[in-house]
């Protein structure tokens, strides 16, 4: 979330697309009540099926799943020609104004720059115009035809409200509404935050879906905003805290990028990863990544770090290609994984595609499953009936189970959707020989260490040199493990303005990674997690709730990174003078000589609104950006591309095109291209989803979730019940091109038929949640049925649009 | 059951007075439907702080589950999709007792101090005094008591009466997420309400409204609905419920019937004795009728 939680209750409208606060995030949910309660907000819900979300909603509208950018194109091109947005806002805080280089060019739903024998772009052309000074061109009037501006406007044209309807199957009239909804939003004093989850990060277009909808809140001038903002509900009490924490092995903690073979030596990999400033004057708060990274590289190897061996940059390991979860299970389906260590996973269930990831396990030789329960994984080898079809006989891998303790029974640290950091205290110790997670690692790493110190080895420097210095060298504690990643001086930190100044004295835990420095003179595990245990100690453990502003900052419950701040971009709630857009609702406001408000600002404290300095501050130019720049794979524009398994004979925004019906820039494994099915054996869409009762494939181990929701169902629109002979509580079978489950029909006016090009779509939805292990009725595992592609950038699987047939069982 | 007896109002088939010496305000559960997402928070608090566990069932086609109130599950969600001027509702109900102000279950109860209404309104069930009649099933004007197949008693919400008493809200209140269920004075409750009709009605339910049926004297468990004109919709929510008026010639002129039917339920007890063993409760419905009797 750019916001939090608690902030939804500052909107004027929720509009929730991708995602289903109600069923999925209950808890968090009661803000957008609160919002309906006391601001008279509303909330609209665009989602293919009418939710529990919408059962509160106050309007609802249909669409395709697998369309959205078709959708959100279409609110960009209805908020332009109807000139329904911020001006002052866009004009200052964005990259209207800014020219992009000529050579960039869109034709047929294909970037400049397109191979498609490798399926991705050389970028490039994808930049900006860089005048004699190095900084970008800009034409402030916004008329010039290269301006992001101009050229947003004419990608956008396309998407009128008619090409919305063909695409979405959404009625016109009930997109006209939510458009309706949407601008009167752009008033300088009125917001809308904006809920979503994986229903939009589930696709091969995932991480465009969240560009366009930050693109409709930048010229909204929502970005910043108390009760604005992209809000992604983050699945799990703390997926925000291990996605920080480095869960994608394509980035170091923190989000740093890391190292690969191309960077031989610490000066050229910073040389290369350092944003350039593109306007004067501005923070490129990425500037500083040197600090951060050598921080790092401190806290993991300690003196073995300095400066003659550029920090152990050698010990870094360099990243050597994908490693994402499609790439991990496709390579050991192809053979070449031996050891899998599986942590509080449990893929069998919750990859894409379950035979291949079975036929994958079966390939290793051996698993280690740390997990406090039974998992789906851990008895992949055993057969459960139809439910798992597998022969022990033939899959080798040997399995070893290690009980880990719950979150309950150890203590350590959420950290929420919101960014914030909260201190959770244990409540029970674990059951018979369950161990901590850390407990389980270190003794792990304690052996290997060991092993290399006796027998030798490749390369263990890195190994033996890691910085151990626990009390319990078994037992890293929560506390010692916090107090790490946070980081200490290790020598005196001066102000750079007056070196006699000490900022930090050696020792000391330090307050912010503003005190970082790549002297070497301080450690940090994690940069932005810099303050939470300070010299004052672990301020995630605080719990005043206090509000005085009223708007539910509570600056002194937890630690929200960065540096405690609630809001980003919370410069941006204030025009250029730095007075509040909506004084109501202030977050920043300029005091004279500095920076003060309701938040911890966005911004140097002493930059001066005349210095011009923007609230973007982790971007070279100070601006949010409607052009991307090179940062997608797929395009600086977002561009709607069907999924890879569509209900059409092609894109019906370039039916003549066969490289752009979808997504040109998703990776696509041998094999699975012809694993995709074809709408004339699966004719109906499907889509998969939570349930409110039940948590991921966990609480159907759970007496209690069983009774509220006991056994796997999929819900059809009456209408192709009726065509199929189905009647709710029917058995069924729904079948992709990769397998099939069975389940109860429920049978709902909740899903329509969609009109899509001239053809009837029927959706058919699919909780996830069953498997064979648990209390439970037994049931199959839904991901038996999804394909095996995921979004050009994140690689998450394509969960929510494939397609399927069905029949009575 | 919590047995606060300062604060009783009245028992079933006694006749003794009440107490006077203490006065409770009168409390309400208020259930705002328009707020309600159906996560079912409220079955699963009250499951827990009851400690009962209901089967694990099957899916029937429906949202809904468990499918109905049973000895183990003394509230569940009730779930209607309806379409209204070709607009789509979901309306989700949260179902059980609503605890009345003339309880149809305590005036037809025939065990003493089997049901019994507590001066803030809430009615709870004392099954150590209950005889399994079933005759509380046909009082209801909600059809919300259910016999145990396990120990043939009767059960249903208690309004969390111990929790209460010591001035902590029901568990279900507790727990739910968006505060669509408010506790509190059932003054203060109406007061809520009508600010939630007034928001509604600006959002175009005309016909919103608080369902605080006046034919059971009022209820402590009271709904916002956005359609207050057609409870009906919400689950079978009726519009005008009353004591069945079996139960008011039950407790009112027919007294030498009512001796009869008792008659009647101590018959039934015998044969209860023959096919099902001995049952302790017998001797009291006889002692019950030798008093009624004797008056």
């Amino acid at each position: 979330m750019t916001n939090h939680w608690v902030d939804i209750k500052n909107a004027d409208l929720i509009f929730v697309m991708g995602g289903n606060p109600a069923e999925a995030h209950p808890c968090g949910f009661k803000w957008a009540i609160e919002a309906k309660k006391n601001r008279k907000a509303k909330l609209v819900v665009v989602d293919p099926r009418f939710n529990r979300t919408a059962s509160v909603a106050d309007y609802y509208a249909p669409i395709r799943p697998g369309s959205d950018i078709a959708f959100l194109g279409g609110v960009i091109n209805y908020l332009l020609t109807n000139d329904k947005i911020h001006h002052d806002y866009v004009k200052a805080y964005t990259n209207a104004s800014f020219l992009i280089d000529d050579g960039f060019g869109f034709e047929d739903g294909i970037f400049t720059g397109y191979n498609d024998e490798k399926r991705s772009y050389d970028k490039a052309t994808w930049k900006y115009q860089l005048g004699e000074d190095g900084f970008a061109k800009v034409d402030e009037t916004l008329q010039n035809p290269r301006c992001a501006f101009q050229m947003l406007k004419a990608h956008y044209s396309r998407y009128t409200p008619e090409m919305v309807t063909k695409v979405c199957g959404t009625p016109k009239d009930a997109f006209l509404k939510v458009c309706e909804y949407i601008a009167s939003t752009a008033a300088p004093d009125k917001t809308m935050t904006n809920l979503y989850a994986l229903g939009w990060t589930e696709h091969s277009v995932g991480s465009q879906n969240i560009r366009s909808m930050a693109i409709i809140q930048l010229l909204l001038g929502n970005m910043g905003m108390a009760g604005g903002g992209i809000n992604a509900l983050r699945g799990h009490a703390n997926v925000q805290g291990i996605t920080d924490f480095a869960l994608y092995a394509q980035n170091l903690p923190g989000y740093l990028a890391p190292p690969t073979d191309a960077e031989p030596d610490l000066t050229t990999f910073l040389d290369k990863k350092t944003p350039k400033m593109l306007r004067p004057g501005q923070m490129n708060y990425g500037q500083n990544l040197s600090k951060w990274y050598v921080s790092l590289h401190k806290a993991w190897w300690g003196d073995a770090a300095h400066k003659d061996n550029g920090f152990a940059y050698d010990f870094m390991p360099k990243l050597s290609g994908a490693s994402d979860v499609l790439s991990i299970f496709n390579a050991m389906y192809e053979g070449k994984v031996n050891g899998f260590l599986c942590q509080g996973f449990n893929p069998l269930a919750s990859v894409a595609n379950k035979k291949k990831v079975s036929d994958a396990l079966s390939k290793l030789k051996y698993m280690v499953v740390m997990d406090p329960l039974a998992t789906d994984t851990s008895e992949f080898w055993k057969p459960h009936g139809e439910f798992n079809e597998v022969d022990p006989a033939k899959i080798p891998t040997e399995v070893f189970r290690l009980p880990t303790t719950l979150f309950a029974e150890t203590s350590g640290s959420f950290t929420n959707s919101g960014r914030v950091i909260q201190w959770r205290w244990k409540a029970a110790d674990g059951p018979g020989d369950a161990k901590d997670d850390t407990e389980i690692m270190a003794t792990l790493f304690l052996k290997l260490k060991e092993m290399y110190a006796k027998d030798g080895g490749a390369y263990s420097e890195p190994i033996q040199k890691l910085t151990w210095a626990y009390r319990i060298p078994n037992k890293p504690s929560p506390e010692e493990l916090m107090m790490e990643f946070n980081g200490k001086a290790l020598a005196d930190v001066t102000d750079p303005k007056d070196p006699t100044k000490v900022l930090v004295k050696a020792g000391d835990q330090l307050p912010s990674f503003a005190m970082l420095r790549d002297d070497g003179s301080t450690t940090c595990g994690n940069w932005i997690y810099c303050g939470v245990w300070s010299p004052a100690g672990n301020l995630s453990a605080r719990r005043d709730n206090s509000d005085p502003s009223g708007l539910g900052q509570t600056l002194n419950w937890g630690f929200a990174w960065p540096v405690n701040r609630r809001i980003l971009y919370n410069r941006a709630s204030a025009d250029l003078s730095g007075k509040p857009w909506d004084a109501k609702r202030t977050m920043l406001k300029w005091l004279g000589d500095k920076w003060g408000g309701n938040d911890v600002p966005d911004m140097r404290p002493d930059a001066a609104p005349d210095q011009n300095v923007m609230p973007f501050i982790m971007t070279g130019e100070g601006v949010g950006r409607l052009f991307s720049l090179g940062l997608m794979n797929e395009g600086p524009f977002p561009e709607h591309y069907e999924p890879f398994e569509t209900p059409l004979d092609n894109n019906p925004m370039h039916p003549k095109n066969p490289k752009a019906t979808s997504n040109p820039a998703a990776r696509v494994y041998k094999g699975d291209m012809e694993a995709f099915g074809k709408a004339k054996d699966f004719p109906y869409v499907a889509t998969t989803y939570r349930l409110t009762e039940h948590f991921h494939y966990w609480t159907k181990q759970s007496k209690i979730n069983a009774i509220m929701q006991p056994e796997q169902f999929v819900e059809i629109g009456e209408e192709l019940a009726k065509e199929k002979g189905i009647v709710a509580g029917d058995k069924v079978k729904v079948r992709s091109n990769r397998g099939f489950i069975k389940a109860v029909a429920v049978v709902t006016k909740r899903i329509k038929a969609l009109d899509v090009d001239g053809k009837k779509v029927h959706t058919v939805g699919i909780p996830i949640h069953y498997g064979f292990k648990g209390a439970t009725k037994p049931g199959f595992i839904t991901n038996t049925l999804t394909p095996f592609v995921g979004d050009a950038n994140t690689q998450t699987p394509e969960y929510k649009a494939f397609l399927v047939n069905i029949e009575k069982a | 059951m919590a047995l606060q007896s300062l604060d009783i109002k009245q028992r079933s088939a006694t006749t003794t007075p009440s107490t006077q010496v203490r006065q409770t305000i009168e409390i309400a559960k208020l259930i705002d439907v328009s707020a309600c997402i159906g996560c079912k928070a409220c079955q699963v608090a009250c499951s827990e702080w009851n400690d009962i566990r209901d089967e694990v069932g099957n899916c029937h086609g429906v949202y809904d589950n468990p499918m109905d109130l049973s000895a183990k599950s003394w509230t569940v969600m009730r779930f209607t999709e309806v379409e209204q001027n070709n607009k789509l509702e979901w309306l989700i109900r949260k179902d059980g007792c609503m605890h009345c102000a003339d309880p149809g279950c305590l005036k037809a109860c025939p065990a003493p101090g089997a049901i019994i209404q507590y001066s803030n309104g809430i009615v709870d069930f004392h099954q150590e005094n209950c005889i399994g009649c079933g005759y509380c099933v046909t009082g209801c004007p909600f059809n919300v008591p259910r016999i145990s197949k396990e120990d043939s008693k009767a059960y249903k919400c208690s309004l969390c009466s111990d929790r209460v008493a010591v001035n902590q809200a029901p568990a279900c209140v507790k727990a739910c997420p968006t505060g669509a269920i408010q506790f509190g004075a059932k003054e203060d409750m109406k007061d809520y309400a009508a600010k939630r009709v007034a928001d509604l009605k600006e959002r175009g339910y005309d016909q919103a409204g608080l369902y605080d049926p006046q034919g059971v004297g009022g209820t402590h468990v009271m709904y916002v609905l956005h359609h207050a004109d057609k409870p009906d919709l919400y689950a079978g929510l009726p519009a005008n419920p009353s004591i069945s008026p079996m139960v008011a010639l039950w407790k009112g002129f027919a007294k030498p019937l009512a001796t009869l039917a008792l008659a009647g339920v101590a018959l039934g007890s015998l044969f209860h004795y023959v096919t099902k063993g001995p049952n302790e409760v017998s001797k009291e419905i006889e002692d019950e009728i030798e008093k009624e009797d004797a008056q």
